[in-house]
């Protein structure tokens, strides 16, 4: 209110006394209506950290991340995870509202949360050095080979995931460090994966990011909040340390874009099934309408083509669909190459075998896609339910 | 051990007065360690550490911080502590040694948290010294510290183990390890 008399103020005086330079100063205060924006609320940005769920599943993906692999070192068992899991959780309650971690030997750098997340998630050794195999889901293990991989042991695997996400990347770099160093005496970095995707205030916020081939890369996800839930959330079916929770498919995807640049605007198209400007169907004009897979060209061929990858990466079955939350990587090429570009893939999913699996062996058969991309590392976590104060992340499975 | 001041222990006694409250001044999301008040002599009932932490060692000597918070109306003279895993504890203060440089070394006259203040205990700064330690500091486990004040009185408080590099200060005292605070 004091704002709104400060303006009539303003602009009464400017009325009065001047000319054309304040009455437009006036007018770009009344267009910008609600009140505008701190110039660092970006940074200023916090998302709950406490909840039935882990932040970072359904949160719009912030602009950076980094994944971060673990393995824990010999002779960790379940008590020592109990002590690695209150650290990290009181750690990471620290920083995701912009406060130092307890011994921050930067605290200043904890000081822009810049709408920080950090999801935690626990690879099959989790529950082996817990002593709590049989709390291990069924799809909590490597995903079965497929004949497009190529994986590598430098982007495979791992016991623990912390996956740290937040519109700057100072704040990542940071919590990344906080939440390492924290760890050392419990487990070793095995690999560590950075993306991105357009930063806060360049895009309308909602936008289906682009892929480093230039696709929007995201269009058909399960919407959070509504029947969907249950494609994302694991719920009373699944072992009560994972309600609430869900499963994690991390891969590497490179991408070759020398051979890519090879192919027309139109030949592109054929290979995803999509407009490339808009991310619309072929045969559609807006990104978030239902493809028409029977529609037919005068020539009596397929619209979609047989081998575009959306007519590939869908099914009959409904529940064959999983959360994409995914990032590019844009790293240094090897000398003599001029790009070294992909996309650390990221999926969430109730179950990761009943959901995931059968898509990406659609993928495998028959994807034409697949001629310009390679998987090249792939992991597979559980994430625990989140936790309210108090609590630990993790809690339910360590200590029952 | 330690001398006594008579003043203080005059005004100390006056903190009875606000027992109970000392848990209100810790801030959202803090982890306050606060004193059972009801076992304890009302003197220090009004001090909470809050993000008591201790750094993790094996064997040796290992250092505690934090924030002293004194919820009361009048300041609160500590000037000793004990832990249950260390065979004595001292209170340090860091200050400039023969040479110039910085050292660690008792702080003979104790911590005073001045009244409705507080007194940061920090890597660098004031601490809490565990001199001897009778079983390993693992990062995350809990570790208990008694306070006592000037006039007897105790207060116990939590430590959380960190995995921490620094705190590695030269001791200026009696006989210790080379590792210093300890190593992890």
């Amino acid at each position: 209110m004091a704002r709104r008399l400060g303006r009539r103020a303003f602009l009464a005086s400017g009325a009065a006394v001047l000319g054309g330079a304040a009455a437009l100063g006036g007018r770009e205060l009344l267009d910008a209506d609600p009140e505008p924006a701190a110039p660092d609320s970006p940074g200023r940005a916090t998302v709950a950290f406490h909840g039935e769920h882990q932040a970072g599943v359904v949160t719009p993906g912030q602009a950076f991340a980094s994944f971060v692999a673990l393995d824990l070192v010999d002779g960790v068992d379940r008590e020592a995870l109990v002590r690695l899991m209150r650290v990290w959780t009181d750690d990471i309650e620290r920083l995701t509202r912009g406060a130092p971690g307890l011994t921050d030997t930067e605290p200043e750098l904890a000081a822009v949360p810049a709408g920080l997340t950090v999801t935690v998630g626990y690879g099959p050794g989790v529950l082996t050095a817990a002593g709590r195999e049989d709390l291990r889901p069924g799809w909590l293990t490597p995903l079965p080979a497929f004949g497009v991989d190529r994986l590598q042991e430098a982007w495979s695997g791992g016991d623990l995931l912390l996956q740290i996400c937040a519109d700057d990347e100072i704040t990542v770099a940071h919590a990344v460090r906080v939440l390492v160093k924290e760890a050392r005496t419990f487990a070793t970095v095995r690999w560590v994966q950075r993306g991105f995707r357009n930063s806060p205030g360049t895009v309308t916020p909602g936008t289906t990011m682009r892929n480093l081939m230039g696709q929007v890369d995201g269009t058909s996800n399960p919407i959070p909040g509504t029947e969907d839930d249950r494609l994302i959330w694991i719920g009373p079916e699944g072992p009560a340390w994972l309600h609430g929770g869900t499963g994690m498919v991390v891969r590497r995807i490179a991408m070759n874009l020398d051979t890519w640049d090879e192919l027309d605007r139109p030949a592109r198209e054929q290979v995803i099934g999509r407009r490339l400007d808009n991310g619309a169907p072929l045969t559609g004009t807006h990104e978030h309408e239902e493809p028409d897979l029977e529609a037919m060209t005068e020539l009596k061929l397929p619209v979609i083509e047989s081998f575009a990858h959306i007519r590939r990466a869908r099914s009959d079955d409904p529940d064959h669909r999983f959360l994409r939350r995914s990032y590019n990587y844009d790293e240094s090429p090897p000398a003599g190459e001029l790009s070294n570009s992909g996309l650390v893939f990221v999926s969430f999913q109730a179950d990761i075998d009943a959901q995931f699996t059968p898509i990406q062996r659609r993928l495998d058969q028959l994807d034409l896609l697949n001629q310009w991309t390679t998987p090249i590392g792939s992991a597979v976590f559980a994430v625990p339910g989140g936790c309210r104060p108090g609590e630990y992340l993790g809690q339910r499975l360590l200590e029952p | 051990m330690f001398h006594t001041r008579t003043r203080l222990s005059h005004r100390l006694a006056g903190t009875a007065l606000v027992l109970g409250v000392a848990v209100g001044a810790a801030g959202c999301g803090d982890s306050p360690t606060a004193a059972d008040a009801a076992t304890e002599k009302p003197s220090v009932s009004s001090l909470v550490l809050i993000d008591g932490w201790v750094k993790a060692a094996d064997h040796g000597m290992t250092g505690a911080f934090g924030k002293l918070v004194n919820s009361s109306g009048a300041d609160i003279h500590i000037v000793s502590a004990t832990s249950p895993i260390t065979k004595s504890m001292e209170l340090h203060e860091m200050a400039h040694g023969d040479g110039g440089e910085m050292v660690m070394r008792e702080k003979t006259d104790g911590f005073v948290v001045a009244a409705g203040g507080e007194y940061r205990l920090e890597p660098g700064g004031d601490h809490l010294m565990f001199m001897e330690l009778t079983s390993p500091i693992q990062p995350g486990q809990d570790v208990p510290v008694a306070l006592t004040a000037e006039d007897g009185s105790r207060v116990e408080v939590s430590v959380v183990a960190r995995s921490y590099t620094g705190a590695n200060e030269n001791y200026q005292g009696g006989e210790h390890g080379d590792d210093g605070h300890g190593g992890h």
